[in-house]
């Protein structure tokens, strides 16, 4: 079946009149002429792309377009890469993240991200999910962290699962298991924006399933925006789409419009599988 | 001369089996190689290996028993009164003939029967080695012929070379641990010989050393006590000493190596550390004699302690600066082998640089890092030259580091210095002293080992 008719077949809530207008919602984070260089090699050229609040933005594109870099850029991940440099100007709530004033480090408890590959630190589940509290203080004695731990797990989907076993090392778990206990880490510290990096690459198509249901359900609490290789789970999972091409963003809209109507003809040749 | 000759004959019927091999195969299939079962090269080696191998086999064999099977001939040749007696007068005239047919002097007149038995034998022994050059070159030749005869495109060449090629491989790593096995046997015997002259419990838990044996009885100075505990002791507080030293110095160079040196400053650094390893131990040694023991008393006085002018502070602290580049190396390279994706998820979630190489990279690599702790350990517990140039050979028990102690290893190296008899309790000492420290360095370096390889699988 192709993805248009999955699309049309599909009933959603957003699809639902006066609902889907994006003027509805603020837009939580705006990138204005964003470009990027690795040392001379030059990653991104002038993207211009608005985050929408409580909603999920796909970010779609052929491997190397760029897509991981921009998400990067989004909580200055990229700060730690050697020979990067990053021009143009990323806000958050209005304000330039990479301003003065602004501490990448505070940033990133407020842009939480999720990785490709599940990564687990070397510590309890119960420590992993607890790690980012900690070091934030954002719970003040045990019985309030052990409630951070409980509500982040529940609202991972993992905690059912987990519940008997908190002291067992993270990396026990199985993969899905692994990836839903880093997104239970990233909500712990209660992020405003969270960046998935093609979190369902690495694992097989039921915890996938589990994952995107968890990404639909987190909507409400969250803005997320999510780079994907697989352009069903970006239909599946996301409201707005970007597509990246070498570096350039080419087009950016609603995923219905994205994956039906596509005004630019590369968008269309990938969506249709002729490339990427 | 024989020998020479017959390992240049091996040598070059090897290589021309190899070509005759190689060139046969292709022909046997007209040029198309690919219709052979193995490919030419193969079919080379094979042959080449039945040209070489069981030349060289009988070579070892006869080397190792030529002497001894020319040895007996001579010998039944003799007249009975000579080669019967006990033990000691074969023994004595085994060598006799031996040093006549190698024509060194054995310092009395010879026996007119013995040396005719010294020319027999030196004409045996020429005999045999050119047999055996006889023999090997044709075994050779014919292992050639036959090898060669069997190339065809149905041999299965590359099977057999393999299967050689394994046993090569493993008689390899054989040597090391026969090696081992050797040095281990010869330490336990020369020990058990000590422990036969004094018991193991006063060795092991006796707290006076002084390795002198009386060799009369009224000999003054030669109470002949041999406790190791003071050599133990003094062992540990130095080692603890140069832990105290290497260990946060070297942690803390791996981690500005690892996580915050840029790659330009790396790239000589790392060397430049690596090189303190290279430093023969003796230069330690004046350095820890001449200057570093001197400063130390100096600062102690100026702080009114009674500082020895060998103290073990000296040679501790000198001997940690030389385990530096153990420990900041290989916990350089544990903590570059955590994954970059442990660092990206912490700072993710909003962690400090600190926070993250405290709380997620350092427990992560730990493992790693004990075990090159361990290892420095070992080396620290087997280091000599420093300590017997800077704390010296008093065999103090005492915990305070600012007076002289002895270790196990420098007590090992004075009593075995110059000429020893190796039948006295004072010289087998150092063979009971130092089977000790074998066996507590294994069970460190098994330890380190075990740590370092639970800490691989869980990253690979």
């Amino acid at each position: 079946m192709s993805i248009q008719n999955q699309l049309k077949l599909r009933p959603r809530a957003d699809d639902r009149p006066g609902q889907r207008t994006a003027a509805a919602l603020p837009n939580k984070m705006t990138a204005h002429g964003v470009t990027v260089f690795y040392g001379a090699k030059q990653a991104l050229r002038g993207i211009n792309l608005d985050i929408q609040e409580n909603r999920v933005l796909a970010l779609i594109g052929p491997s190397g377009c760029g897509k991981s870099t921009f998400l990067r850029c989004l909580n200055r991940m990229n700060d730690t890469v050697e020979g990067c440099r990053v021009e143009g100007r990323i806000a958050l709530d209005g304000e330039d993240v990479y301003g003065k004033a602004v501490d990448a480090v505070q940033l990133r408890a407020r842009v939480g991200m999720v990785f490709q590959k599940p990564n687990p630190f070397p510590k309890s589940i119960y420590d992993n999910v607890a790690y980012g509290p900690r070091i934030h203080g954002l719970a003040s004695g045990r019985d309030e962290l052990d409630e951070v731990v409980q509500t982040s797990l529940k609202r991972a989907g993992l905690w059912g699962e987990v519940k008997d076993r908190l002291r067992e090392p993270g990396t026990s778990l199985s993969g899905g298991q692994q990836q839903r206990l880093c997104i239970a880490r990233a909500i712990a510290v209660s992020p405003e924006v969270i960046l998935m990096d093609e979190p369902c690459s690495a694992l097989d198509p039921i915890a996938t399933a589990h994952i995107e249901e968890l990404i639909d359900e987190l909507r409400a609490n969250y803005t997320i925006v999510i780079v994907t290789h697989n352009m069903q789970q970006a239909a599946r999972v996301s409201q707005r789409t970007a597509f990246f091409h070498l570096g350039e963003m080419v087009e950016c809209d609603d995923t219905e419009e994205i994956f039906t109507n596509p005004r630019d003809e590369r968008t269309q040749g990938y969506i249709t599988g002729r490339y990427g | 001369m024989q020998l020479t000759l017959l390992a240049l004959t091996l040598a070059l019927l090897t290589v021309i089996g190899f070509l005759i091999g190689r060139s046969r195969a292709s022909s046997s299939v007209g040029g198309r190689v690919a219709e052979l079962h193995s490919v030419p090269a193969y079919h080379g080696v094979y042959v080449a290996l039945w040209a070489g191998l069981p030349a060289l086999l009988l070579f070892v064999a006869w080397t190792a028993s030529e002497g001894w099977l020319v040895l007996q001939l001579v010998l039944s040749a003799l007249p009975e009164r000579l080669a019967t007696g006990d033990g000691q007068s074969v023994a004595l005239l085994k060598a006799d003939i031996l040093n006549l047919a190698r024509g060194i002097a054995t310092g009395r007149e010879p026996d007119p029967l013995v040396m005719e038995a010294a020319r027999r034998y030196t004409a045996f022994r020429d005999l045999a080695d050119w047999s055996l050059l006889a023999v090997g070159a044709s075994l050779a030749v014919a292992g050639l012929a036959w090898g060669s005869h069997r190339i065809g495109p149905d041999l299965r060449a590359r099977p057999v070379v393999e299967r050689v090629v394994r046993v090569a491989l493993v008689l390899c790593s054989l040597v090391a641990i026969l090696t081992t096995v050797g040095i281990v046997l010869s330490l336990l015997f020369e020990a058990l010989r000590f422990f036969s002259v004094v018991s193991p419990l006063d060795f092991l838990f006796g707290t006076h050393w002084s390795p002198q044996m009386a060799m009369r009885a009224d000999q003054v100075g030669s109470s002949g006590s041999f406790g190791a505990i003071p050599l133990f002791a003094g062992t540990l507080l130095i080692t603890v000493v140069a832990m105290l030293v290497a260990v946060p110095v070297g942690l803390m160079a791996a981690i500005y190596m690892s996580e915050y040196a840029g790659r330009g400053v790396r790239t000589w650094l790392k060397p430049a550390l690596e090189i303190l390893a290279g430093i023969p131990t003796v230069v330690y040694g004046f350095f820890a004699a001449l200057t570093m023991a001197p400063f130390v008393r100096s600062v102690g006085e100026a702080l009114g302690l009674d500082v020895s002018s060998e103290s073990a502070l000296a040679a501790g602290i000198v001997m940690g600066v030389m385990i530096i580049p153990f420990v900041s190396s290989l916990s350089d390279d544990v903590i570059n082998a955590v994954p970059q994706s442990l660092r990206d998820g912490s700072y993710g979630l909003g962690a400090t640089k600190s926070e993250t190489i405290k709380q997620v990279v350092l427990p992560a690599a730990l493992p790693g890092i004990v075990a090159a702790v361990m290892l420095a350990v070992s080396r620290a517990i087997g280091e000599t030259m420093i300590v017997t140039m800077a704390s010296g050979l008093t065999a103090n028990l005492t915990a305070n580091p600012l007076q002289a102690v002895t270790t196990v290893t420098t007590q090992i190296a004075t009593l075995l210095v110059g000429d020893q008899e190796f039948d006295s309790p004072k010289t087998l000492s150092a063979f009971g002293l130092g089977l000790v420290l074998f066996l507590v360095t294994l069970c460190l370096n098994m330890v380190a080992l075990r740590v370092v390889r639970t800490y691989r699988e869980k990253y690979d």
